[in-house]
């Protein structure tokens, strides 16, 4: 996939998150949510960002989407700058940029009835012609598996699975680009994961679709991705290949975090790597390495100085001192 | 509508304030079909009478009949009632989604304005208002608009602020509709439960205030009809003519009474929790 073209390209993006203390609400410190992360995420690819919660993983792909103003850095989507632009220009180009939510109990309005749900996208970005409108919004519901029936109910009178159906179909009406799915299955049974799972696939062949797909579930992000950007307290750790991610972990904690992946196969014994301690607070980062502090194999540089994030493998980066 | 008539059916108090409600609505529409007399005419040789045959309510100093001027009443006490309820909805609902929606320095701003409505006493409020503005019916309107206005800009800014957090608002963000339609098509029909509520609450409240306003004299002046008015009158008698404070005063407790039984029960229905 190297030799394609990068549809999005995001550069030392930075999120930070004012803390504001006393009666004067003077800014104290910042959550750094995003501490600088760059990634490229290729044509028709689908580009997971995985690590624990409270990582940053939503609040990149929010801050790439402008739903969380990002504080530094920039994000080229073919090539313009997407900050560049004022709020207003901006709204239009979301018609090319559009987000799946983890939640599809509240990312549906209740009030409003599936087919007005779907027409919303069309009629803010200028279909006039009602007649068309309402032919599109039969065919993407048939599309993700809905009747035509059925576009006339409230969201309250369907399934979870059916509502996330319903999320996509409204993602997708506008023909966007850039897709990202913000823990767009990890609200779904099993069965009924693998079957958004099976049409989000099938949606991204037909509708030459690119997903930026946010989980914390590295089972399924193992089948859907194409390449896995590894995060920890805002920073990338480590970015490569799925295939070469899942059997040559380079980092530490990618390894330990693959270690703790439930085997299908009770007789298969694995070798857990257990951290010590918990997520530092992103407010006060450790020194150098953010990992350092529960790193089974830190040594006295990984406290004093951050690790460059370097390509040790073709296509395979990792941001840790044990490689330079 | 048709689950909401159903459970309202099943809530016996609500019922019978909604009843009193359209008992009173209908008979401020046919006020001159029902009320025997004109509200201002005066049986000279009848004055202060007690309840008869003639006159069921009795009559007051001037020989009017008590009873028509309590029909009439009605109308004045509904019209007064729902213009100013209607304009303190209005404003509060615009100032609440603004703050609710904006929030920030536009917030702060407004909530601070409408705290300072809110240090006053109602009644003095209302009063120093119509004092500015000259008593009248329509400054009596305006003033008690204007009195219950925070009460709505809380309720909807606090309704606002509750519904932004859904993810459906951020999904609108998402798509890219405007902050306008983004007001108007997703959080205006998510805050109307409690909205109506604070609506048929704030009508009794209204319709007390606007008969206080009258008794001091700042409201609906003489010889209008007014609940309000013809306490003030009768206040001086009401010793040995006690039917002329009683029956006004009587129309109005069960007027408020009516109004607040409904809306508690519309509270409970509309709380989308008790679905």
């Amino acid at each position: 996939m190297a030799d394609q073209q990068a549809v999005l390209e995001v550069k030392n993006l930075k999120k930070y998150f004012p803390v504001k203390e006393g009666i004067l609400k003077r800014t104290k410190n910042h959550v750094k949510a995003v501490n600088d992360i760059s990634f490229e995420v290729q044509e028709q690819e689908t580009f997971a960002l995985v690590g624990e919660s409270g990582c940053g993983k939503s609040t990149t792909g929010r801050s790439i989407l402008r739903i969380i103003e990002p504080s530094e850095g920039e994000v080229f989507f073919k090539g313009v700058n997407l900050l560049d632009y004022s709020k207003r220009e901006f709204r239009k180009m979301r018609k090319d940029l559009q987000l799946i939510f983890q939640d599809p109990y509240s990312s549906l309005n209740p009030r409003m009835t599936v087919k007005k749900l779907l027409l919303e996208p069309l009629l803010t970005h200028g279909t006039t012609n009602k007649k068309e409108a309402e032919q599109k919004v039969v065919e993407i519901a048939e599309r993700v598996g809905l009747s035509k029936e059925q576009i006339n109910r409230h969201p309250h009178e369907f399934s979870g699975g059916q509502r996330q159906r319903i999320s996509i179909a409204r993602a997708l009406i506008l023909n966007p680009q850039l897709v990202i799915l913000d823990e767009a299955v990890s609200a779904l049974d099993v069965s009924i994961q693998a079957q958004i799972l099976n049409l989000l696939i099938e949606l991204q062949k037909d509708l030459k679709l690119t997903y930026i797909f946010i989980s914390h579930d590295l089972n399924v992000v193992k089948h859907i991705s194409d390449r896995v950007g590894v995060m920890y307290l805002g920073q990338m750790m480590e970015l490569s290949n799925t295939e070469d991610l899942y059997s040559n972990p380079l980092h530490p904690y990618t390894q330990s975090l693959l270690s703790a992946i439930p085997s299908h196969d009770p007789s298969v014994k694995k070798e857990r790597i257990i951290l010590k301690g918990d997520v530092p607070d992103p407010a006060n980062p450790p020194s150098g390495c953010p990992f350092h502090l529960r790193c089974p194999k830190a040594y006295e540089k990984c406290a004093m100085e951050k690790p460059a994030f370097i390509e040790k493998e073709q296509n395979h980066w990792v941001a840790c001192h044990l490689y330079e | 509508m048709k689950s909401f008539f159903g459970r309202l059916r099943k809530d016996k108090v609500g019922l019978i304030g909604f009843l009193g409600i359209f008992i009173v609505i209908l008979i401020g529409l046919l006020s001159p079909v029902i009320a025997p007399y004109s509200p201002e005419q005066m049986f000279t040789d009848h004055t202060m009478e007690g309840p008869s045959k003639q006159f069921i309510f009795g009559t007051d100093e001037f020989g009017r009949d008590i009873f028509s001027r309590i029909i009439y009443g009605t109308q004045v006490s509904l019209k007064v009632g729902i213009i100013a309820v209607g304009i303190g909805a209005g404003c509060g609902l615009i100032f609440g989604l603004i703050s609710g929606y904006f929030q920030g320095k536009v917030d702060q701003v407004i909530m601070r304005v409408m705290d300072v409505f809110f240090a006053f006493p109602d009644i003095l409020l209302a009063l120093a208002i119509v004092a500015v503005l000259g008593p009248s019916l329509t400054n009596t309107m305006i003033a008690i608009g204007i009195v219950f206005t925070p009460v709505f800009t809380r309720t909807v800014r606090a309704a606002v602020i509750a519904v932004k957090e859904n993810e459906y608002i951020t999904s609108a963000v998402a798509i890219g509709v405007s902050p306008l339609n983004i007001i108007f098509k997703h959080i205006t029909p998510n805050i109307l439960a409690p909205f109506i509520v604070q609506i048929t609450l704030a009508l009794s409240g209204a319709i007390l205030t606007e008969a206080a306003l009258s008794f001091l004299g700042l409201g609906i002046q003489p010889p209008n009809p007014s609940w309000g008015v013809m306490l003030d009158a009768s206040r001086t008698y009401m010793e040995f003519a006690p039917w002329t404070i009683l029956f006004p005063a009587g129309a109005i407790v069960f007027t408020i009474f009516c109004f607040n039984l409904f809306g508690d029960s519309l509270r409970d229905i509309l709380d989308p929790k008790m679905k």
